[in-house]
């Protein structure tokens, strides 16, 4: 059917033959307009958080913002100091990442080397199927099993509120989980099957290939994959928003309630900021903050791949 | 004498090999079962809550600040408007893009290598930050849509627009050459044969890519957030510029209710929304299934 209409075409007069590559001509203008606008107004818009972040600035000096520990700036009179922020979006990622790290790891090495095909065919679809579950699923999840069952019962230090750092933690943990785990298997699946085969053949167990083969001639995609779990969990809004509560105390324990950067901006914008407050403002900054820092772990994460990755063929 | 010697301690050694074999595969064992247990509880203890109050009022109710009578409704009706919307208008972009980052753009060129790398700095852009550019540039701003149905259909699209490019990508990518070259061979032009040749082959790529895309867009909650979704609405979105609430976000406001009774409505709603996203996978593997083909 298209071969005959193509044919009759090259073969028709040139007026026909002339629209034709003028309809090709506007399909890659028109094409190419969509590739670069969608890509392009999103980028842009990116940008745009500079200018109401310096408005921000011009009116909190930037010596309050580094140089406090008080975080109130939705109250009166409010508190510019960011380090309640830092300090509970850090400890939230650790925990998460003492859990996704490991816990994917361990995974993608069952999956790689020791689970049958039929427990694979299993389990693969239950990882995808978990790691699916909306965020939210996850928050609620938090609140009502991790903190009273979980949290509260395995932290050695103090009591566990009904809000806490350490609920939060562990179920961003667990939300990352099967994503750190495809990405393992995925930087598992790089190292050549020969290296592997030749670790068996010197007689080598299973260990001894995952720990002494596998995981050093992968390490490089390991190492990424474990800066990309950072920064999902930094930037995992829900989860925190609801798990660890909505005070950001300046604390090193997570026990406490704490806030992280993400879900502040979430929590102020549970309240309608009035445009030109502060506290609108206030959004744009730490929004900036948060694009830098997962921006600059992904492009960092992108760096180790390329920079260490051993190439074997 | 030394030989028995050396025999017994390679054995020592053997079982202590072993020892230390049975223990990293009784982690990886842990570490998967902590894997499999939480999505295991995290379904039954919803189930469990929600049971209750999974009835045709949920549905037919709409939200509420009194247990009783809290439904999902409108919730319901603005989920579905603004992941339709948005899977739509997302699926023309990533389409688009896709067919000229694989089929015309000189894949050396530095326009194509900068959307390359733009597209993935998107993909790792945190979903709240999209729900801040959002609030300042299709709810107040330049656009000033409000908190309307039109804002977190854009919005959303913004958000799933990276991941959907990749797919449609790798969708295209598929595609063997030699189909391209057999078109061409019979005078097929560039157009023609993408439209009437690559296009249908990587349709259930495309397809499955956008489903996940879409089954994002329905699961998130975050940037709406800040998009004004986060409230009671007791009227279904009739239009663009209607008030709406997505169920995400209806889930957040019960799980934030003070009352207990609110944890089992927002468990029979996380059932409903559990049930979509399935559902909608389910599409993702019947398509992927029928569409697969071996060139």
């Amino acid at each position: 059917m298209s071969v005959l209409e193509t044919q009759s075409a090259s073969l028709q007069p040139s007026g026909r033959k002339l629209r034709q590559q003028r309809f090709e001509r506007f399909v890659v203008v028109a094409l190419a307009v969509i590739a670069t606008s969608g890509v392009l107004v999103t980028t842009g818009v990116v940008f745009a958080l500079v200018g109401p972040t310096i408005d921000f600035f011009r009116e909190v000096r930037v010596s309050e913002f580094l140089g406090s520990t008080r975080w109130y700036p939705l109250y009166e009179p409010p508190e510019f100091g960011v380090w309640p922020l830092v300090v509970g979006t850090f400890f939230i990622m650790l925990i998460a990442v003492a859990i996704a790290v490991p816990g994917g790891l361990g995974i993608a090495f069952f999956l790689s080397e020791y689970a049958s095909p039929r427990v694979r065919r299993v389990l693969k679809p239950l990882l995808e199927i978990l790691a699916g579950i909306p965020t939210v699923v996850f928050g609620f999840f938090a609140l009502y099993f991790i903190s009273p069952n979980v949290a509260s019962k395995i932290w050695p230090i103090g009591e566990v509120g009904f809000y806490s750092g350490l609920a939060a933690g562990i179920t961003v943990g667990l939300m990352i989980l099967p994503m750190m785990t495809t990405l393992a298997e995925d930087a598992m699946a790089a190292v050549p099957r020969a290296l592997v085969d030749g670790a068996y053949a010197l007689g080598a167990t299973k260990r001894e290939v995952c720990t002494g083969v596998i995981f050093q001639a992968g390490l490089s995609g390991i190492i990424a994959a474990a800066v990309i779990a950072m920064s999902r969990a930094i930037g995992e809004t829900t989860i925190v928003l609801l798990a660890a509560g909505s005070d950001a105390v300046f604390s090193f324990n997570p026990g406490n309630p704490m806030q992280t950067m993400a879900s502040f901006i979430g929590f102020a914008g549970l309240g309608d900021q009035p445009v030109d407050s502060t506290g609108y403002r206030t959004i744009f900054a730490v929004g900036s903050m948060l694009f830098l820092i997962t921006f600059g772990l992904n492009v960092m994460s992108r760096r180790i791949v390329n920079r260490f990755r051993e190439a074997y063929e | 004498m030394s030989l028995t010697k050396a025999a017994s301690l390679q054995d020592t050694t053997s079982t202590a090999r072993k020892l230390r074999d049975r223990a990293f595969l009784g982690t990886l064992w842990l570490a998967t079962l902590i894997a499999l247990l939480t999505l295991i509880v995290l379904v039954f203890t919803t189930f469990v809550d929600g049971r209750g109050k999974l009835n045709l009022d949920l549905l037919r109710n709409f939200p509420s600040p009194f247990p009783e009578d809290a439904g999902i409704q409108s919730a319901l009706f603005g989920s579905l408007w603004v992941v339709l919307t948005s899977g739509i208008l997302s699926l023309f972009f990533a389409i688009g893009s896709a067919i000229y980052l694989e089929e015309f753009a000189n894949p050396n060129s530095r326009v194509q290598r900068l959307i390359t790398l733009n597209i993935q700095t998107l993909a790792g852009v945190p979903s709240i930050v999209y729900g801040v550019l959002g609030l300042a540039f299709v709810v107040r701003g330049p656009l000033g849509w409000g908190f309307t149905v039109g804002s977190a259909s854009v919005v959303l699209t913004m958000m799933v627009l990276p991941m959907m490019i990749v797919a449609s990508r790798e969708a295209l990518k598929a595609v063997p050459p030699s189909l391209r070259e057999g078109a061409y061979a019979l005078g097929a032009t560039r157009w023609q044969t993408i439209s009437k040749q690559v296009l249908p082959a990587a349709t259930g790529g495309i397809a499955t890519g956008s489903i996940l895309g879409v089954s994002r867009a329905l699961g998130e909650s975050a940037p709406l957030i800040l998009l004004g979704a986060l409230a009671y609405v007791s009227s279904n979105p009739s239009g663009f510029d209607s008030d709406y609430t997505v169920l995400p976000l209806l889930i957040f406001k019960y799980a934030t209710e003070a009352q207990e009774e609110f944890r089992a409505v927002g468990a029979a709603a996380i059932i409903v929304l559990l049930v979509l996203l399935v559902a909608l996978n389910l599409l993702a593997i019947v398509i992927r299934d029928k569409t697969r083909k071996s060139w």
